[in-house]
């Protein structure tokens, strides 16, 4: 494997970023929305942020991108691959996000709620100087978590023709037939962003786990 | 009711107060009436419905029938009688409920900012003088975790006293805590009492009744059983129930 299928796979790489930065802001961002509205009392804001929850949890992530890609178009918007697949990993990410927020929040103490209003503290001062910053520090092991699960998620998007980092491999390995050692460099370059990852999660969670029992 | 302890306005007027958690019938048509100034002390065998009493107060429980009013406010579903309510009445919990990731001082700074919308410098100003009183100024930049149990159950007390409350609920305020902790927190206690404030508090320190109530609440199966002042209520129980938890709670001491 010679320089030029090194590089190639190197941008296949940048893209797998792109993608996963692209679904992983968006999901921060609606997935904030998706877990507010899935604490709401109201019920007409947690349905819908239930039935979103489930669509995208019960279906596969495959299945998200080929709707996405071939959908979109078909509704009348001609956007690119790049666009239709941050799209589909937006929406799925939000869900993901959202659910995982939604236990954070649930999991903040009942103490503090109570505490909170007996202040006589309204619902959005409750939420966001009480209860959203406790379920952050709560949330991020599982959010780091996802993160690596998005990143790997990100090689779906080759089937639908998207040239991120495993369509990459399956190109550079069609040309020169050595699909071990261009696979094996694939998961190589995976290896070395998820695997830290992984491990900051497993350290964020032993950190937290030392606060709570004094 | 008759009040023979103090001639003061009635600040918390329960009647005919039903709560029920589903099928459980926890408040049975309680009466009471609590005097600006008076101190109370509720105490009464686990379930007997003594800590939902006081959370009805401050709607962090809902009643399904009755009349709550206080100073005035009449409780009913409305945000805007809660909140009137709540800007009257502080409480204090079993567990504290401090909150974790801000400070002393922001602990107590942030209500009287938000609620009753003090600025900064006027809100630190009321926070230190009610830190100072409770005697732990010097901690104000310290978290919570940082604190002992008595350290941060004082704190609570001091971040309830920021909204100037013209009454302060207290539940159970010493259960969670070291014996060694007690005391300051109970002289805390004390000290408010002496200073006028309206007081429920939901305890088994009788030494603390003893020194401080104008009248002492029993309650069993959600009902009040027996109301006396401290003398007569330790010396001669009326009610059965009341005897025989008395020589419970004197037994362990």
């Amino acid at each position: 494997m010679g320089m030029q299928e090194l590089t190639y796979l190197l941008q296949g790489l940048g893209w797998t970023l792109i993608l996963t930065a692209m679904g992983f802001l968006g999901g921060i961002v609606f997935g904030v929305v998706v877990a507010l509205m899935r604490v709401s009392s109201r019920p007409w804001l947690r349905y819908p942020a239930i039935a979103w929850i489930g669509l995208f949890q019960g279906t596969p992530l495959l299945m998200q991108l080929f709707v996405a890609y071939f959908g979109l178009p078909l509704l009348g918007f001609d956007v690119p691959a790049w666009a239709a697949v941050g799209f589909a990993l937006t929406a799925h990410a939000s869900a993901f996000l959202g659910e995982i927020w939604r236990g954070a929040i649930q999991a903040v103490p009942k103490g503090q709620t109570e505490a909170a209003n007996a202040l006589g503290l309204h619902a959005r001062s409750r939420m966001f100087d009480v209860i959203v910053p406790q379920a952050f520090k709560l949330s991020l092991p599982a959010t780091v978590g996802f993160l690596v699960q998005l990143l790997k998620g990100t090689s779906l998007a080759a089937i639908v023709g998207f040239i991120e980092l495993a369509r990459a491999g399956v190109i550079v390995s069609n040309q020169i037939y050595k699909p071990l050692v261009v696979f094996g460099v694939v998961g190589v370059m995976y290896f070395v962003i998820c695997w830290p990852l992984s491990l900051y999660g497993r350290y964020l969670e032993r950190r937290m786990s030392a606060g709570v029992s004094k | 009711m008759e009040q023979s302890q103090q001639g003061g306005a009635p600040m918390i007027e329960m009647r005919k107060v039903e709560k029920w958690y589903g099928d459980f019938h926890a408040l049975k048509s309680v009466d009471l009436t609590v005097r600006k100034g008076e101190k109370i002390v509720l105490c009464g065998p686990s379930g007997s419905g003594k800590s939902t009493l006081i959370r009805c107060i401050n709607h962090l429980e809902t009643i399904q029938d009755g009349e709550i009013v206080v100073s005035g406010h009449r409780l009913n579903d409305s945000q805007k009688a809660v909140d009137a309510v709540r800007r009257e009445v502080g409480m204090v919990f079993q567990q504290f409920n401090l909150f974790p990731h801000k400070t002393v001082l922001e602990n107590c700074i942030l209500a009287p900012m938000r609620v009753r919308k003090l600025s900064r410098a006027d809100a630190e100003a009321t926070a230190r003088r009610y830190l100072d009183r409770v005697r732990i100024g010097n901690q104000a930049d310290k978290y919570p975790a940082q604190l002992s149990g008595g350290q941060q159950q004082r704190v609570a007390i001091a971040r309830a006293l920021c909204m100037e409350p013209k009454a302060m609920l207290f539940d159970e305020p010493t259960s969670a805590l070291d014996p060694e902790m007690v005391k300051e927190v109970l002289d805390t206690m004390i000290g408010l009492a002496r200073d006028g404030m309206t007081m429920i508090c939901v305890t088994h320190e009788m030494g603390f009744a003893r020194q401080v109530a104008d009248r002492v609440i029993f309650m069993a199966d959600g009902e009040i059983v027996e109301e006396n002042d401290p003398d007569t209520f330790f010396r001669n129980p009326q009610h059965e129930r009341s005897r025989a938890f008395l020589g419970e709670i004197l037994a362990h001491h």
